[in-house]
């Protein structure tokens, strides 16, 4: 019995194919102004990776600063600024995009049977904004920082600050019209341009991950947009919809706030579950366990997800009764997320596992979510909630769900993935060492931190009580080493594009549209649009395809 | 292109014959003026139930009529009566969700009068 | 297949295997499918603006609720009549609308483009009316975070004319101030709205350009009729401003 699938193309003959859609036109306006949206993947891989090393980079000033009990390394002034840019960068331009913006573009239109999405010239208008929002970002970062919080809670943010609130709002503004506009394409394309034969239950659970966050990209995003228009105004203007002062409330901005960014968790960690139901089956070499009920929670988990928002808020004010309501709901809509992660594991029993790459990272996934999403029920939980909001026990909760889940879900997909995009494997010792230094790096950053904030740690400040250094210290140290297990991919993925192994058609032998075709894939992905007439994760399919060995590329 | 190929796609432009929501259905400029008629009459019946003095169903009167007038505009004048189930199902999805939003801030604001256990 | 996917180009004049129409892009498998994507695209979009506009609902909601006397002195502020002529223009243009979907699916050039002028001046005259009564505001002082007065709240009196049709109570001082937030609500949300009024209306000029060299008659409706769609959700927006902010309660204490 093999410890691994990798079946790849013999290396003295294989070439990869000369036509694809990486070389079918040259020159930078071929790129610019581009339709095709595994271009426009590439794009955005890119942008956001230059984005997720400069929000790094600011998570390894907070560490440094946090080594030590006094606010010695920088002013608490620019300590805020340091935290606030990091969130605001982490997630409106890394989490928020990051699976769908790149692996969803590259992947949907495959994954259906389609040449394309339904609207490619907004497409490539989503990568011109999310750029514009970055660019917004970095004037903010360099004329001074914004020091709010990424939540630009009012009334700090329209009456208390003199920093960069503005550029940094607008920059939000359209970094979100970058997200409804992506979101607004999966939708039509999922329910358009389906190949004959497609039915919805033949869909990849990628693709069913991707409508439901999508559905909340659209519904949801316009709420933040609102709200930072208001603050807009009333910081300009002074017109009094927040100022209680003059009878405005504060609270109603977080309303609106958290309406939109409890449903952005959705839209961040959606996709990313999407990515691990295609990595679990293809290494457990069976068809994910109940697949109508994964794929119905992808879609309960955004409906559900509108309903909850105020947990945000237990502490803010709100009335006693509205939180009785929205904690109970809370409870709700962990079960479809449960469900999933319950899924995940049935489809390990009696599975044919090999741990390559993609996999570490998805059993990653699987155990660092669970804790993260455990830790949310307390903090759901209104009488416990009092003692842990607002302390380091949010800040692990969601760094568990967001960089123990979707980060690793997303590394999980570039790697799965990377063989088709460009025709090259990765190579396997190093990014599985890398996979594991990631997971040591992260358990040592983060489970300290939720010691640390139920003891009584606040979060957003610079300087702590000192019995909280070692705990601290043990962080930084991690996070030194999740830095190092984030630098080696970026370094070995550069190396594997032109040395890596040519990677042929399916070195994976997975089941899935994506895989019957060409690595790189042409432009217009199909030479003829297929006509499906099987389950998604067919199995024996593909056993009886592999007798037939029939090679579907141009060369 | 294979046989089967064709024989797919004839059916599936068959679907997507189907689908077609307005360029099959052309809705006659007669409905166009009985809804505009009708919006303008009833623009005419809530200013003069604004001077009444109905006390708390004011606000009930107004708003009804504001969903008479919206709800004739989107199934004449944006032609969803005629139009796919799916499209029907986005409205209501998008109106759902903006009751959700209302709804559920305003259970915040209601409750907090009621004061504390 | 040879076609270039920048999309600076336009669709090349080669042979095809499929022949399809000349405004069929390439990634359609139809034209059908086509209308239908794009169709159901606009209506998404429109969910998105019914969620942006949405906020702003909200927020009146609460206010109306929490400050109902300067909510109903502020709305004694806005003239009845130029509101009520606002809202029967606006309807008058979604009829013209409508009918110009109606002459482009009969593929009428003449009727498309007269439909097509008289939403664009019906929407200017919208504007034009607005500037009116944003105009009468400023004068008197009722523009938030611009010497607010509460001089016509607190003194009911001193604003003659108002006083004559309402006959309203003077506020005490602290719900007079609230008026301010109701003036907020009223410049953002008519506001908004005007600037969508804006958009549609540089849209109508290109549209009547266009139309006027037939692009519109060849049987490929799609980009009037998706208008429509915009058009008609911004008549609607203002089908529901008009009562909240103008018809509050017209029958005096």
């Amino acid at each position: 019995m093999s410890t691994t699938i990798v079946s790849l193309p013999d290396q003295s003959t294989a070439r990869v194919p000369k036509t694809n859609f990486l070389t079918k036109e040259n020159g930078l306006l071929s790129w610019l102004l581009t339709g095709d949206h595994k271009r426009i993947a590439t794009l955005y891989l890119i942008s956001i990776t230059f984005f997720f090393f400069i929000g790094g980079a600011l998570a390894g000033l907070i560490r440094l600063e946090l080594l030590t009990p006094q606010s010695d390394l920088m002013a608490t002034d620019t300590y805020n600024k340091v935290f606030t840019m990091h969130g605001v960068v982490m997630i409106f331009l890394f989490l928020v995009p990051s699976v769908p913006a790149t692996l969803g573009n590259f992947l949907i239109p495959i994954m259906i049977g389609a040449k394309d999405l339904a609207l490619p010239k907004i497409n490539l208008l989503s990568w011109y904004l999310y750029v514009v929002g970055g660019i917004l970002v970095l004037y903010t970062m360099i004329t001074g920082g914004v020091d709010t919080g990424w939540t630009f809670t009012v009334p700090l943010s329209t009456h208390y600050l003199n920093t960069n609130v503005l550029s940094t709002g607008l920059a939000v503004f359209v970094a979100g019209f970058s997200s409804i506009f992506t979101g607004l394409n999966f939708i039509v394309t999922i329910h358009k341009m389906r190949a004959p034969g497609m039915t919805w239950f033949r869909l990849p659970l990628f693709v069913w991950a991707h409508y439901a966050a999508s559905i909340l990209m659209v519904l949801g995003t316009p709420v933040l947009a609102i709200a930072i228009v208001l603050v807009a105004l009333e910081r300009t203007t002074g017109i009094g919809v927040f100022d209680p002062a003059k009878g405005g409330d504060p609270i109603l901005f977080q309303h609106l706030f958290w309406f939109y960014s409890h449903p952005a968790v959705y839209i961040m960690i959606l996709p990313g579950m999407g990515v691990i139901s295609e990595v679990v089956s293809t290494f457990a070499r069976k068809r994910v366990f109940g697949y109508t009920a994964v794929a119905f929670s992808s879609v309960a988990i955004a409906v559900f997800g509108f309903f909850v928002w105020e947990h945000h808020m237990f502490i803010m004010g709100v009335s006693n009764y509205s939180t009785l309501v929205f904690s109970l709901l809370t409870m709700l809509v962990a079960v479809p997320s449960a469900i999933k992660i319950f899924n995940w594991t049935f489809t390990l029993y009696k599975g044919s596992i090999t741990f390559e790459t993609p996999m570490l990272y998805a059993f990653g996934f699987m155990g660092l979510f669970t804790i993260g999403g455990l830790t949310g029920v307390f903090l759901g939980t209104t009488g416990t909630d009092i003692h842990l909001t607002e302390t380091y026990f949010i800040v692990a909760h969601f760094h568990f769900v967001m960089v123990g889940g979707m980060l690793m879900a997303f590394l999980a997909g570039i790697h799965f993935w990377w063989p088709k995009w460009t025709g090259r494997m990765y190579p396997e010792k190093i990014s599985q060492l890398a996979a594991l230094v990631t997971f040591i790096g992260f358990n040592f950053t983060f489970f300290p931190q939720f010691i640390v904030g139920t003891l009584g740690m606040p979060r957003r400040y610079a300087a702590y009580p000192a019995e909280f250094q070692i705990l601290n210290v043990f962080s930084t140290a991690g996070a030194t080493i999740l830095g190092v297990g984030y630098l080696l991919p970026l370094l070995y993925l550069a190396w594997s594009l032109k040395y890596g192994e040519v990677a042929g058609n399916n070195p994976w032998q997975a089941t899935g549209l994506e895989w019957q075709i060409q690595s790189p894939p042409l432009t217009e992905n199909f030479v003829e649009i297929p006509v499906v007439d099987r389950d998604a994760y067919d199995y024996e399919w593909l056993e009886r395809q592999k007798e037939k060995e029939v090679t579907t590329s141009v060369g | 292109m294979s046989a089967k190929q064709e024989q797919h796609l004839s059916k599936h432009d068959q679907l997507l014959h189907d689908f077609h929501d307005n360029l099959d259905h052309v809705v006659p400029p007669r409905i166009y003026i009985i809804v505009g008629s009708v919006l303008l009459i009833f623009t005419g019946i809530t200013v003069a139930a604004s001077y009444a003095d109905m006390g708390v169903f004011n606000p009930v009167v107004a708003l009804f009529i504001a969903v008479v007038k919206a709800t004739i505009v989107v199934l004449f004048f944006m032609h969803v009566k005629y139009s796919s189930k799916l499209t029907k199902l986005t409205v209501a999805g998008g109106i759902f969700t903006f009751l959700v939003l209302v709804g559920m801030t305003l259970a915040d604001y209601v409750t907090r009068a009621w004061g504390r256990w | 297949m040879s076609d270039s996917t920048a999309i600076v180009n336009g669709a090349p004049a080669d042979a095809h295997e499929h022949p399809h129409p000349p405004y069929q892009r390439h990634h359609f498998e139809s034209m059908g499918q086509q209308v239908d994507a794009t169709s159901f695209a606009m209506w998404l979009f429109l969910l998105t603006e019914v969620m942006f506009f949405g906020g702003l609902f909200t927020a009146y909601l609460i206010y109306r609720n929490w400050y109902y006397p300067a909510f109903v002195v502020g709305s004694h502020q806005l003239d009845i009549f130029w509101g009520t002529a606002n809202t029967a223009v606006l309807i008058t243009s979604s009829f013209t609308m409508a009918m110009g979907v109606w002459s482009a699916e009969m593929r009428r050039k003449g009727l498309l483009v007269f439909f097509l002028v008289m939403t664009f001046l019906l929407g200017l005259a919208f504007l034009g009316i607005k500037t009116i009564e944003y105009g009468e505001k400023i004068e008197k002082h009722h523009v938030p975070g611009f010497h607010y007065s509460v001089q016509s709240f607190v003194d009911s009196r001193s604003d003659k004319e108002v006083f004559e049709k309402y006959h309203d109570k003077s506020l005490p001082l602290d719900m007079a101030r609230h008026t301010e937030v109701y003036f907020s609500l009223y410049f953002a949300m008519t506001g908004m709205h005007a600037l969508h009024m804006i958009i549609g209306i540089a849209i109508l000029a290109f549209m009547i350009v266009r139309a006027r060299a037939g692009a519109y008659t060849t049987g490929h409706i799609t980009f009037v009729e998706n208008f429509g769609l915009y058009w008609h959700f911004v008549d609607i927006i203002w089908i529901f401003l008009f009562p909240l902010l103008y018809l509050i309660s017209r029958h005096g204490y």
